[in-house]
């Protein structure tokens, strides 16, 4: 399997990764050899073995609904680069 | 061209839990910008999320409303994509296996037609935060009090085929998230928010068109005003040779019209993969027998309960349930004064014209159910007429006081001393000695309706004091 260079840049977009057009290239066959070596699992039988997400034998628990947290505004907004008014503060976002 | 729209609708209802899906915030609306939203909600490194039990027995309850195949086993996925209100850059939903399988509700249409609609799944997932787009020096300002709030997307089949069926869909699932006390149903609060998939083809065609979706619609109103502005959209832009791109259009309630957003098939590569910091959720019978022993009585059950029991009409019966909030009204007054059929009339008449008269809900109604029964209770033990009984509901609705003391204040009380009666009833024949011959020399089947007359003078000459009934056999008896 192999990945074109526009595929490349594409997933880094979807990443908001800078790849660059040499880093592309050079990228393109780190992930193609990678997808190679996946790709041999594909041998082997998989029939009737059902698709595994997570590897314990466990289940989800639940937590009961309360409010437990207390409002840690200020802390956690002077970690921010920029704030004002109580918000977190992001180059201007427009649709 | 004959034209056919094709309608799906995805339905956002914000679960009305304390604290949100994952971690130990509040849910409260309207608090100051981010004192509501901790580590876990801005998705700072390092922390787990642990799932609220009553965002999943919401679900599950929703599931079991609707007849669904409620999953053994369902698995939360990463949905990813970047922006700035999603600080993961990821929103944790559910993909490939929701909580909530296939499902259907009934619709009654304006025909009296009902129709089947198919749910083809509610799945539990967490909110985004709210971008402020506000000049903030060039900047965007970041609230994250909603972030990880728990929603239950409920995905409708393509069953609607025109914007009423759409809204008599949206409205079903509203009443029913409410009834089962899931969701408190404010769209203007955003509790309750509809996207619509919107296409047409010509009328026999068996594959769908393209699609648009539809967002930003916070009332019915406007789902009906998006849907129809977006069927006209592109029915005319394929008469005119164009063609129907797949893209997320919004609504613009101002201008009443809906435009592109984004083009979806950019932006539609969320690369959803399970996600590893949850176990999958099980659902064992216990839980399920847990949330069935506490299932709340459904609307179409009550209505059919309200008929059979109190005896309403269909009608009657149908407007009383429409929201559970007048389900609830209607029976607190009717147990309060023993008389279903009194309290139905005036929940349905009264009430609700005061209330569509100020665009209230019933929920805020000035006059609540204990100080309506209140007032009821006075025309059922006779102090009141039902006529003095409307002017002392105007009093009570502008806040003058309970129908105890506005009767006593105002000296409404009925005249039933029928001595005092008899002496009114008399005047008024001396007064009119030609309506008392006309009367007499009347024939008998004509009667009853000229009595009319002096019951109307005697209720006058009373101030609408005088016990109707009363006057009415008085009357009859001195001039038959």
């Amino acid at each position: 399997m192999s990945l074109k260079p526009d595929d490349v840049s594409k997933i880094a977009q979807l990443a908001r990764l800078a790849v660059s057009p040499e880093e592309g290239e050079a990228l393109s066959r780190e992930l193609s050899s990678i997808l190679d070596l996946v790709a041999q699992m594909t041998a082997v039988d998989t029939s009737g073995i059902e698709p595994m997400a997570h590897p314990l034998e466990m289940q989800q628990r639940l937590r009961p609904d309360e409010v437990t947290e207390t409002d840690q505004r200020d802390l956690y907004l002077g970690n921010a680069p920029q704030a004002e008014a109580g918000l977190f503060l992001v180059p201007k976002v427009i649709e | 061209m004959q034209w056919e729209t094709v309608i799906g609708l995805e339905i956002h209802t914000q679960l009305a839990t304390h604290s949100k899906i994952f971690s130990g915030s509040s849910t409260a609306f309207g608090a100051e910008p981010n004192t509501q939203a901790n580590l876990v909600d801005l998705g700072m490194p390092g922390v787990l999320p642990v799932l609220n039990r009553k965002a999943v027995e919401y679900a599950v309850r929703f599931g079991r409303a609707i007849d669904a195949h409620v999953a053994e086993r369902s698995v939360f996925a990463r949905k990813n994509y970047f922006y700035p209100d999603l600080p993961k850059g990821y929103q944790i939903s559910q993909f490939e296996l929701p909580i909530v399988g296939k499902g259907c509700v009934e619709i009654v249409l304006e025909d009296g037609e009902v129709k089947t609609v198919g749910v083809t799944r509610a799945h539990l997932e967490e909110d985004a935060g709210k971008s402020l787009h506000e000049d903030f020096h060039g900047m965007t300002g970041i609230d994250l009090n909603r972030a990880g709030t728990p929603l239950l997307e409920i995905v409708s089949e393509p069953d609607m085929r025109s914007a009423r069926e759409a809204i008599a869909y949206a409205r079903k699932i509203h009443q029913i998230v409410t009834y089962l006390g899931i969701c408190d149903g404010n769209m203007q609060e955003g509790s309750f928010r509809c996207d619509a998939n919107v296409s047409v083809r010509p009328k026999g065609q068996a594959e769908f068109g393209t699609r648009a979706e539809l967002k930003n619609i916070n009332s019915f109103r406007f789902l009906e005003r998006a849907i129809n502005y977006e069927v006209e959209r592109q029915i005319e832009l394929i008469e005119d040779g164009g063609k129907v791109v797949q893209e997320t259009r919004l609504y613009d309630a101002n201008r009443d019209e809906t435009r592109s957003m984004r083009s979806k098939e950019e932006a539609n590569d969320y690369r959803y993969f399970p996600d590893p910091d949850l176990l999958p959720v099980v659902i064992d019978q216990a839980f399920m027998d847990a949330v069935s022993a506490d299932m709340p009585e459904l609307p179409d059950a009550r209505r059919t309960r309200f008929q059979e029991a109190f005896g309403l009409s269909a009608y009657d019966a149908n407007g009383l349930t429409a929201t559970r909030a007048t389900a609830d009204y209607f029976e607190a007054v009717s147990a309060a004064t023993g008389d279903a059929k009194l309290a139905a009339n005036w929940v349905m008449g009264e009430l609700a014209a005061a209330l569509n008269k100020e665009g209230l809900e019933i929920e805020r109604s000035p006059v609540d159910a204990a100080a309506l029964a209140g007032l009821l209770l006075r025309i059922r033990d006779n102090t009141i007429s039902g006529k003095i009984a409307k002017q002392v509901f105007e009093a009570m609705w502008s806040g003058q006081g309970s129908a105890d003391e506005l009767i006593e204040a105002k000296g409404l009380k009925q005249i039933t001393d029928s001595g005092a009666i008899e002496a009114l009833v008399d005047e008024v024949l001396a007064a009119n000695p030609e309506q008392v011959e006309n009367y007499r020399n009347a024939d008998p089947a004509k009667r009853p309706k000229m009595i009319g007359f002096f019951v109307g003078q005697v209720m006058k000459k009373s101030q609408g004091k005088a016990n109707p009934q009363q006057v009415n056999e008085l009357l009859r008896g001195k001039l038959d």
